[in-house]
């Protein structure tokens, strides 16, 4: 049994449920800032609030994981992103607390306090999230077993075309889960939102893709595709994934932008996932099977078999578990959120 | 250079981790409370049971959010500062943690959005399930991150292969290493006492302001009825682990010990201070020949001056945390069966001396779990994996200015985070549980059917406004 493409695997699909589920936490914590006022604002929350401490838990299971299935990856990645990932820990904090801290402070400043952190934590988690994406897949400096870089490799035009691709990504998420928790006057500010955000995010998304075929040579050949000529023999493997994506963005233009009466009210989110899948996909077509692009691959960082074996048990015993009662308790807060769902502790 | 980025990673990961363990030391023992509260309710269906579950389900939400939040940094801590640890312990500590992941943190997080929000949803009985999800999972989270912990303290089951990273050979010998059983229970326990001793004092404060009902009476008793219990219990805990530390780190021991000349007896030092340059521990006021009651067996106890200087643990720190940690344990003692006594006497309710000494003695539980775990993890220098891996040598390649940077931003966020928190759980916490919310009631606060309707309201009143 090949362990390390396994935990390659099961960590992919960790780290993509959670940019699904916190997505559309962090879209709707940045979303808030635009809240016509404080009723409105915690409506909106209370369309996350009882999911997203089990949403961040998978970053946890991301980082997690990463340290225990490829822990040389992990001794790599994290000193190479160290500021963005401080960064995004401090944003983390301030948003989590937010939750609560908002509905414990009447005084106007400390609630206005308060209610930046979540927005502004939101926005500066999403944006070092797309910075470290773009840090990722544009190479990082390795010397012998450790980081050899220096303290700001990962600020580029690059990984900032990829935070703005994370940013308005995310945006996307977090008003198409609002289309599917709210009503009226939040559910059409939602939509307004989302015909932005899909604008934007159609837009980067674009340019993330075209630089990354120019940013190594083996992503360039695995594509077949270079800025002068394309090779339709390799190509032709891979097209489904940005033919997929590109059908995805169509019907979701169609969905909010088009005939936004016609579409039910789970569906953009449910496409909206399906373009984060695709875009997610087309990436690990380009890395693969690098975890440490292009320095190192998944079976050069991966720990020992018996500790992948171990762990693979767990997973294979734990995560339908998880599965199973995650779904639960998406499905016992099925359905708009309403006046009064609000926990206000 | 180097050694700068060492310091200020040690001093971050201090910090971080010393923040993190006081809301998971909080929220072990109040998980239980709430468990045990909502089973009684729901066997007895007395109002009081409620009560209690609905007004400190609420300091619950403030202090799991916080743990939650300081503890996704630690599971990025080790790669970012300690990615060489990571890179050679990767092997044995990282399923640990990934089993605490997969058993114990979505468990809790996931049912905690059913505590919190699912009065509506859910039948009591249901929801009692959830409550004991959370609690079994922080249970959980205990016992690996305890067990990863212990095996940095005494590794066991391992070998390590030619490019120096450590691998396991037994994993039960992993898991269940040489001081995780003793450490395992020492925090567990440490944890219901250091809840106890807040819900004390949450109480004497009402007892002071003159907000005394029936709940602020069960409170009382059933943080006393605990101490008393649970105190006599950690002693023997705390002694089983030193035991344990003393035939696997007798280094760390003479350290807490502040002895230098190894001999067959010791005394026990009430007060001293270690100086590590002239190797002797100065005025200090000590019992001399206790050692046979510390340490069963007879055999020779070694004195610092054993152990080569560069392998010994900075003494002054591992002495004083010790002697911290044994203080505050004490005076948690005394509050427990003090409480007891005047609960017999039925004068817990009214306000006396005892009373005066419980509100601050509610922060003794958090000083006894920070000192205690300076003196286990300073007491483990200088090594991270014990005897096998040296600090200097697990330190990630990051330039000192980055180290500086974030230790800035931890210690500004934290503040500020820190301070809100204990403001907004004080002043639930202490609120008298007939006090109506002093804030101008904005909509109908009380949803149908719904007990945790009553739960809106403000924890600044309008007082504060003023």
């Amino acid at each position: 049994m090949d362990l390390p493409l396994i935990w390659a695997g099961l960590i992919a699909i960790a780290v993509m449920l959670y940019v699904l589920l916190d997505g559309f936490d962090l879209g709707v914590g940045m979303l808030c800032h635009f809240a016509d006022d404080e009723e409105e604002r915690s409506m909106m929350t209370a369309a996350i609030e009882p999911v997203w401490d089990g949403n961040e838990t998978w970053l946890v299971l991301g980082g997690g994981g990463l340290f225990a299935a490829f822990p040389l990856a992990y001794a790599i990645l994290m000193p190479a992103f160290y500021l963005p990932v401080i960064i995004m820990l401090a944003a983390l904090i301030f948003r989590g607390v937010a939750f609560e801290f908002r509905h414990k402070a009447v005084r106007k400043t400390t609630k206005r306090f308060w209610n930046g952190a979540f927005a502004g934590g939101s926005f500066a988690a999403a944006a070092m999230q797309g910075l470290i994406l773009g840090a990722f897949v544009q190479g990082v400096t390795v010397e012998g077993r450790a980081y050899g870089g220096g303290p700001f490799d990962w600020l580029t035009p690059f990984s900032v075309m990829t935070a703005l691709s994370v940013v308005t990504g995310y945006v996307l998420l977090g008003s198409s889960w609002l289309i599917l928790k709210t009503e009226g006057a939040t559910q059409e500010g939602a939509r307004k939102w989302a015909r932005r955000a899909l604008l934007g995010a159609t837009l980067a998304m674009a340019a993330v893709s075209l630089a990354t075929l120019s940013i190594d040579p083996r992503v360039t050949e695995r594509w077949g595709v270079s800025m002068t000529a394309i090779d339709f023999a390799k190509f032709i493997k891979v097209a489904p994934v940005p033919i997929v994506t590109a059908a995805l963005i169509a019907w979701l233009w169609r969905d909010i932008v088009m005939k936004p009466e016609k579409s039910p009210d789970w569906r953009p989110y449910l496409l909206s996932a399906g373009v984060f899948l695709t875009g997610y996909l087309g990436l690990a077509v380009s890395l693969f099977p690098y975890n440490v692009p292009f320095a190192k691959t998944i079976w050069e960082t991966a720990a020992r078999d018996n500790a992948l074996g171990l762990m693979l048990v767990g997973a294979a015993v734990m995560l339908p578990v998880i599965l199973i009662y995650t779904g639960y308790v998406y499905s016992l807060f099925w359905g708009k959120v309403k006046p009064g769902d609000g926990y206000h502790g | 250079m180097e050694l700068d980025a060492l310091i200020l990673s040690r001093l971050q990961f201090a910090f971080v981790v010393a923040f993190h363990i006081m809301f998971p030391a909080f929220t072990i023992g109040l998980a239980s409370f709430l468990a045990v509260c909502e089973a009684l309710w729901l066997k007895t269906k007395r109002d009081v049971f409620l009560k209690l579950y609905l007004h400190w389900v609420k300091i619950f939400a403030l202090a799991f959010a916080m743990g939650v939040v300081s503890g996704v940094v630690m599971s990025y801590q080790f790669g970012t500062n300690w990615s060489v640890f990571s890179d050679k312990a990767g092997s044995v500590i990282g399923p640990l943690l990934g089993y605490e992941v997969l058993t114990a943190f979505f468990l809790e997080a996931t049912f905690l959005g059913v505590m919190l929000f699912g009065w509506k949803r859910v039948g009591p009985r249901l929801h009692f399930i959830a409550t004991c999800a959370v609690a079994i999972g922080t249970t959980i989270s205990a016992f690996w991150i305890l067990s990863a912990n212990s095996w940095m303290q005494t590794p066991a089951g391992y070998a390590i292969d030619a490019e120096g990273k450590f691998y396991a050979t037994d994993w039960l010998e992993v898991i269940f290493n040489p001081s995780f059983p003793s450490r395992f229970v020492h925090m567990m326990l440490a944890a219901y006492i250091t809840t106890a001793a807040v819900v004390m004092a949450a109480g004497a404060v009402q007892v002071l302001r003159d907000r005394v009902t029936q709940p602020t009476r069960y409170q009382m008793r059933m943080a006393a009825g605990t101490l008393a219990l649970l105190m006599p219990l950690q002693i023997w805990a705390g002694h089983w682990s030193g035991e344990v530390a003393h035939h696997h780190q007798p280094a760390k021991i003479a350290a807490m010990e502040g002895w230098w000349e190894t001999a067959d007896k010791q005394g026990t030092i009430l007060f001293g201070i270690p100086d590590e340059e002239a190797e002797t521990t100065r005025l200090k006021l000590e019992i001399p020949n206790t050692s046979d009651y510390l340490f069963a067996g007879g055999d020779e106890l070694r004195g610092l001056k054993d152990f080569p200087k560069e392998d010994r643990p900075p003494v002054f720190i591992t002495f004083w945390a010790f002697r911290i940690m044994v203080g505050a344990g004490l005076g948690l003692l005394a509050i427990g069966w003090w409480g007891l006594w005047l609960w017999r006497k039925d004068r817990i309710q009214s306000p006396g001396l005892f009373h005066w000494l419980a509100v601050p003695g509610g922060a003794l539980g958090f000083i006894a779990v920070i000192s205690g775990w300076v003196t286990a993890e300073v007491g483990r220098q200088p090594y991270t994996v014990y005897g096998a891996l040296r600090t200097e040598d697990s330190v990630a390649p990051v330039v000192v200015g980055q180290v500086g940077a974030s230790l800035l931003i931890f210690m500004i966020v934290y503040a500020i985070v820190f301070t809100a928190g204990v403001v907004y759980m004080g002043r639930i916490a202490t609120r008298g549980f007939d006090d109506q919310p002093a804030g101008p009631p904005e909509k109908e606060r009380r949803a149908p059917g719904s007990p945790l309707g009553s739960v809106d309201e403000p924890a600044e009143t309008a007082e504060d406004e003023a």
